[in-house]
């Protein structure tokens, strides 16, 4: 299996524990093909999503409608998941709770071998990727395949996505090709619809043959006991359909309670994500087939898992960020990701929801870069569709980091010293004129210092400073006639 | 009978008074020709925004409370920073949830500061086209992030626009951050870097003699990358460029 050489560096040293930030976006951050590869395709979903969203009558209200119902569902999801279990089990569905990533790998491989099931056809899934479901199945002698043709492309380069909803932006046509000439033994080609086609007709087999197919689910209706998935390439659709037997693997959170709540979400979800009006198809679904039906699975098993989401959720302050619906539009918003794409978070959820959540599942103490990463511009809360404060929570994260005595004593103690001298004027202009002093003599009359010292020497690295000007406002003003 | 002068505090900010006190000087002389009693508390220092962001809380309410004490007074406050303005009007009130002395004043004060150009456009309402530059100037923008939190949107470039002889540029890209976010400049170089230069590219990009950048933060890193890379543009506040077409010397009172 051919992997890109930084491609493989990148994944060995997200994986390294504790997970080394600075390295890694050191490396991406000087990655010119990665930034290029990142900042343009982010940029085009971007720019689509501005577009998009200016169509609607009143895109902010509509945001701060489906933030309520998100919340709503959140805050009282223990009555909506037993609601949701009633339903699905009325549609002659089975409900299945998963603790923890183990759990829910056991139930599903108890499910396969219970039915008898060999041939595995995946679609796309977050859920999946943060348990690691399909290596585990694949290490239990299953033969399992992704079928959106991105995660495809993962699969068989043994590499990790990169984005919550592009998972290869971080790989280009010419390595794919290389890649597809490998492992079909086929001519080099970089032409995407010959590409394409050579994945298609794998994929037709793999469907064909399928026994088994594993979705996720972007909502969960509780009412009716149903799930939402939307995609582009048909493939999710295909899983859910044709094998006998069907599981999806959900995250609790992606509860909603009612159909007219799924309207509000599907009015954002694509637009938000790839700047489409809708995505191409979208699957309502839940239970086996009906007598009658002539299609659809024989059996249908909802895998809840928790892995973590019910003790974010006893957070008050930070429940909210389980609003999120893995829209990527933080992503494709945000000046850092457009600069060092998803492996450098170190998490199978990259970008501002991933510099949230990944320190909250996983601990702050093994992920105290990511929130302090951001230059707290804003531009995530302002492309999220459920508004989740994700600059206030980066804040919040923060503050845990220097209450949970996370960061360096001395950063702390800068600090305390700081603030102290802030609250006195004299102090202050003391503290003013010293850094004058310094900082004209080592600009040397040019007005620009090149170098600055010690701790605050990262800034020079990349960029001079302005030399601080003769006389402070303060002092001028004291001249005012 | 003229209206009474509106009684206006002058918050200039830590990094405007040490780096660039002419835009201090632009913003009182501006205001007063609008009509503005212009006052300077002295004892103002920091708003305790770099000790917010950094998850410094006590310390940044203790900072808090003095500015709602020197500035409790005033009619309004104007400040040339956006993220000062921010600070006072969207964070201030996490600091002080539920603390029954200060909620009320730090209300008070959130309710009357704002940023310089949202203060012109929004309460003093004025028209610059009746103001033209010395010379012909090709001038572009930097949205820059705070406005964002103060539901500010194109008012900066609008009242740029009015300005005779200004030659505008639009800056593609232009609402993306320039990569400052306070200590994450010097945390992680290379990030803040990388997205700098992006900035500098689209700068350059527009031939333009002039940025226009409200935000002093933003400034200092724009600026020291376009010196580090020997590029041209200047990078002003936008009350320095109306100075200028106002004929008010901002080197001297």
């Amino acid at each position: 299996m051919q992997v890109d050489r930084n491609t493989r560096e990148f994944l060995e040293e997200a994986q390294a524990s504790p997970f080394d930030f600075h390295t890694i976006s050191i490396k991406a951050a000087g990655d010119e093909r990665l930034k290029m590869a990142v900042s343009s395709n982010t940029q085009r979903q971007y720019d689509g999503r501005q577009l998009r969203m200016l169509e609607l009558p009143d895109p902010d209200a509509l945001r701060e409608l489906a933030g309520q119902i998100k919340q709503h569902a959140l805050d009282y999801l223990d009555y909506y998941l037993d609601q949701l279990k009633s339903a699905v089990e009325a549609n002659g569905g089975q409900v299945h709770f998963a603790a923890d990533g183990a759990a829910a790998r056991g139930i599903i491989a108890g499910i396969a071998a219970d039915a008898n099931c060999h041939g595995i056809i995946k679609s796309k899934s977050m859920a999946s990727e943060e348990i690691e479901l399909t290596h585990h199945l694949e290490n239990a002698g299953m033969d399992v395949v992704e079928t959106d043709l991105g995660e495809f492309i993962i699969q068989i380069s043994d590499d990790k996505p990169s984005h919550l909803v592009a998972p290869i932006i971080h790989k280009d046509r010419a390595s794919i090709a290389r890649l597809f000439a490998d492992y079909f033994h086929t001519p080099y080609s970089d032409d995407p619809p010959t590409l394409t086609r050579q994945a298609r007709v794998y994929l037709r087999d793999k469907f064909r043959r399928a026994d088994l197919g594993i979705t996720g689910g972007n909502f969960l209706i509780a009412q009716t006991g149903q799930v939402c998935v939307v995609e582009n390439e048909g493939n999710a659709r295909q899983s859910l359909s044709t094998p006998r037997v069907l599981v999806s693997l959900i995250g609790i959170e992606k509860v909603i309670p009612r159909p007219a709540d799924l309207a509000v979400m599907l009015k954002l979800m694509a637009r938000s994500s790839t700047g489409q009006r809708m995505t191409v198809y979208t699957s309502i679904f839940g239970g086996p087939r009906l007598a009658g039906e002539k299609d659809g699975p024989e059996q249908f098993h909802l895998v809840l898992l928790d892995n973590g989401r019910s003790e974010i959720l006893a957070n008050a302050e930070y429940r909210e960020t389980l609003r999120c619906i893995r829209c990527g539009a933080c992503l494709n918003a945000c000046p850092v990701y457009r600069k060092i794409g998803g492996h450098a978070y170190g998490s199978v959820y990259p970008g501002p929801i991933g510099a949230l959540i990944t320190p909250l599942f996983q601990g702050l103490g093994n992920f105290k870069d990511l929130p302090q990463a951001s230059s707290l511009c804003g531009a995530c809360y302002e492309a999220c569709p459920v508004k989740i404060n994700i600059p206030r929570h980066l804040i919040n994260l923060r503050r845990d980091i220097v209450n949970q005595k996370l960061g360096g004593w001395m950063e702390r103690l800068i600090f305390r010293l700081w603030a102290r001298g802030l609250r006195s004027p004299f102090i202050y202009r003391l503290i003013g004129a010293m850094q004058k002093f310094d900082l004209r003599r080592r600009a040397a009359g040019t007005g620009w210092v090149a170098r600055l010292p010690r701790i605050a020497g990262g800034w020079t690295q990349v960029r001079d400073m302005p030399a601080p000007a003769r006389r402070s406002f303060h002092q001028m003003w004291k001249d005012r006639p | 009978m003229p209206a009474p002068a509106k009684r206006v505090a002058l918050f200039v900010t830590c990094l405007t008074d040490q780096f660039y006190p002419r835009v201090g000087v632009a913003i009182t002389k501006i205001l007063e020709h609008f009509g503005c009693a212009v006052e300077f508390p002295p004892a103002q220092t920091c708003c305790g925004q770099p000790f917010f962001n950094n998850g410094f809380h006590r310390e940044a309410r203790q900072l808090a409370k003095r500015m709602v004490d020197i500035f409790g007074s005033f009619d309004y406050v104007v400040t040339p920073s956006g993220s000062c303005c921010a600070m006072v009007r969207e964070q201030y009130h996490q600091l002080f949830g539920g603390d029954g002395d200060w909620e009320q004043p730090m209300h008070r004060l959130a309710m009357r500061t704002f940023e310089f150009v949202e203060f012109l456009d929004k309460v003093l309402k004025v028209d610059f086209s009746q103001f033209k530059l010395p010379g012909a100037r090709s001038v572009t923008y930097h949205y820059t992030c705070h406005l964002r939190g103060l539901g500010v949107k194109d008012e900066g470039v609008r009242l740029l626009r009015q300005i005779g002889n200004v030659q505008f540029k639009p800056l593609e890209k232009t609402d993306q951050c320039c990569g400052f976010g306070g200590t994450f400049a010097v945390k992680y170089p290379a990030i803040s870097g990388a997205i700098v230069d992006d900035k500098v590219n689209c700068i350059a990009a527009t031939g333009a003699d002039t940025l226009i950048c409200n935000d002093t933060g933003c400034t200092m890193n724009i600026a020291g990358m376009c010196h580090r890379r020997g590029i041209d543009t200047s990078v002003r506040h936008i009350a320095e460029l109306m100075a200028d077409a106002m004929g008010i010397d901002v080197d001297n009172w």
